[in-house]
């Protein structure tokens, strides 16, 4: 049962990176906004022709980095001098330069994992269903040698037959309707 | 090396313009390029030959599940270990097999901060050989304990015995360095094959297929905006493991370095630990990668321009690991200190003496060959040298912890070593798991990486497209 009815978009199927880049260019100088390019391996120039420049995933890592150096460093800390002191050959109870290794091995730690699971989160994975699939040629081609462009539906600029037409000027291997 | 034009241009293994060996065989397209290797996945018919080597790999991994049992139920009083030697097999296995990992953290993680694409053919199945090769590594000191089922008291937790574990320690920034290693080529090695399980989803035939890979795929679709951010991602896990990949094996060294004894108590472990894991690593690539691309024929894919590479940065880590020797030696004559000097000399002429020219012929003496271009280039002599290195790797942790360990300050307390039966079964058959588990993974997982083949070859550049012709 579809999760909703409608349109998600209008899907063009492009052979070549650089029909996509061109197309997806003058998609976002006419107007258009909510689109997006589906590649089989990541083209840059696609990325910034409809306008993504940036990505908070490096916020993230930077985060969770110091997060698990504090974390760490703190735990070593309360543990080795407050909660279990442990008078070794007379050695300070706050050894420091100690402390750092587990704490660093820490930062990695959280830095790493804030992102690999930052950058799924940024990008909504995981989402096992999704409009696109539907689309007859997309599960053949994204994934292997094709490169798409979808016109959103939810643009205040889509309607069907200009979207197609637009499309169309191209010259893409096809454009087809993408159902929810 | 320079352009060679003496070199026969007809040679298509050849790239014209450099005289090297391409990294790609000329003439892959997107979609042969997927074809190739989500075949060996995707096929029903699994090859013969995979069923024989599982089994033989199953079988010798089921020695490894006796000795263990056994070693449960008896304690670790079955090893050879005893005092003085009390760190035997299962300390020099746990380093050998750590230090085999890092090769594939190398390739996956420094190799792509050094942008070379050379890497893109191997790193998944270099990442895989980290990873099963730290699950051979994280159990010897794990069953080394004595109580294994306490492992976990390793680890800070409120407890009941209010109890806390001592920071100041190398062993637990040991169980730091491991875990925080294990964990995060896991998650590198994830992440980099969502895309890849998309493709497989998308081209698996059967439904059991579609389902697993789709789950794994985690619904991926190729969005740019997606892409953006995995590069990113990978990015930064490539940062992060490649300053990880060197804390881990310095840690394991301060294991050593941190004690007092003569022969462990030196500065230049660190580095030199460092750099013979990367020596042994890639021996272990290179053993897996010859038998591998010619029994699913992807020479195209792996090409000799791989493994003359890999032949390199053997050559370079040899001689720094010659270089960790020859300091030990000056060390020891220049300390002046009278153990030093003896441990030295009893390390080369002692009653064990003999494992240290096993040592230096495995790592010094024959690793010279790989100078010779005739030697790196072809695969036969290659495999063959890489058995000899990681024999000799494997000599190294013994020479290190047993001929320190066995005649220290007081003659009194000297003794010897002798390992059991069931310290060469334990070590067989963490052969044996190994081996199966990369059966299991070229099997079911795809080993090379499509998309980062994909962009490697010529027609991924995003080039003008031809002008539309007016009237169209």
């Amino acid at each position: 049962m579809p999760i909703r009815e409608g349109i998600y978009g209008m899907l063009a199927e492009f052979d070549t990176p650089g029909e996509l880049v061109v197309a997806a260019k003058t998609a976002y100088d006419s107007g258009w906004r909510r689109m997006d390019c589906y590649t089989p391996y990541p083209v840059e120039e696609a990325a910034e022709a409809i306008g993504f420049h940036r990505n908070y995933v490096p916020l993230i890592c930077l985060v969770g980095g110091i997060m698990g150096l504090a974390a760490m460093f703190l735990m070593e800390t309360w543990v080795s001098v407050f909660a279990y002191p442990l008078n070794i050959a007379g050695r300070p109870l706050f050894s420091w330069p100690a402390f750092i290794i587990p704490a660093y091995e820490w930062t990695i730690l959280w830095a790493g994992l804030s992102a690999a699971f930052g950058m799924l989160a940024m990008c909504g994975l995981p989402t096992l269903y999704h409009p696109l699939f539907n689309a007859p040629n997309f599960r053949t081609g994204a994934t292997v040698d094709k490169f798409f462009l979808c016109l959103e539906a939810n643009d205040p600029k889509f309607e069907v037959v200009e979207a197609r037409t637009f499309l169309e000027s191209f010259r893409p291997a096809s454009v087809v309707e993408v159902e929810y | 090396m320079a352009t060679k034009p003496e070199l026969p241009v007809s040679d298509p293994q050849l790239d014209p313009k450099t005289g090297e060996f391409r990294v790609i065989a000329p003439g892959y397209t997107f979609k042969s390029v997927t074809d190739v290797i989500s075949r060996i996945v995707l096929t029903p018919h699994t090859p013969l030959g995979w069923f024989f080597g599982f089994t033989l790999a199953g079988s010798i991994c089921l020695i490894l599940f006796t000795a263990v049992t056994w070693l449960f139920l008896k304690g670790v009083g079955i090893w050879g270990l005893d005092i003085p030697v009390g760190w035997g097999f299962a300390i020099i296995n746990f380093v050998w097999w750590i230090g085999i990992g890092h090769a594939g953290t190398l390739i996956s993680a420094i190799l792509l901060l050094f942008k070379q694409q050379w890497r893109n053919s191997i790193n998944r199945f270099a990442e895989a050989m980290t990873i099963f090769a730290v699950v051979c590594a994280g159990m010897f000191p794990l069953i080394h304990v004595g109580r294994p089922w306490l492992g976990y008291w390793l680890f800070p937790y409120p407890n009941t015995m209010n109890v806390w574990p001592q920071f100041r320690s190398p062993l637990l920034w040991d169980v730091f360095a491991v875990s925080t290693y294990a964990t995060i080529s896991v998650v590198f090695w994830y992440i980099g094959m969502v895309p890849d399980f998309g493709t497989m989803r998308d081209r698996a035939k059967s439904k059991i297929a579609q389902y697993i890979y789709g789950i794994l795929s985690l619904g991926w679709r190729g969005s740019v905006r997606h892409w953006m951010r995995y590069e990113t991602a990978s990015l930064l896990l490539a940062g992060l493991a490649t300053p990880l990949v060197l804390s881990v094996h310095t840690v394991i060294s301060f294991d050593f370095a941190v004690a007092v004894l003569p022969g462990w108590h030196t500065t230049i472990f660190p580095p030199y630990f460092v750099a013979g894991a990367i020596y042994s690593g890639f021996a272990m690539v290179i053993t897996l990668a010859i038998p591998i691309r010619k029994f699913y024929h992807l020479e195209g894919l792996i090409t000799i321009r791989h493994i003359d590479n890999m032949g390199k940065v053997m050559l370079a880590t040899g001689l720094i690991v010659a270089y960790g020797y020859s300091m030990e030696i000056f060390m020891a004559w220049y300390s002046a200190s009278h153990w030093e000097y003896f441990m030295m000399w009893n390390r080369m002429f002692g009653p064990m003496g003999w494992s240290y020219w096993v040592l230096i012929t495995c790592n010094i003496a024959l690793p010279q060959l790989l100078w010779l271009r005739s030697t790196r280039v072809n695969p036969a002599k290659m495999f063959i040298m890489s058995l000899i290195i990681n024999t000799g790797m494997w000599f190294e942790r013994f020479v290190i912890v047993v001929t320190s360990l066995y005649r220290d300050f007081l003659p009194s307390s000297w003794g010897t070593y002798r390992a059991t039966r069931w310290d060469y079964g334990t070590f067989l058959g963490t052969l044996g798991l190994f081996t199966a588990l990369f059966f299991l993974f070229v099997r079911f997982l795809p080993m090379i990486p499509m998309s980062e083949i994909r962009m490697m070859l010529p027609q991924a550049k995003v080039t003008e497209p031809e002008p539309l012709e007016a009237g169209d």
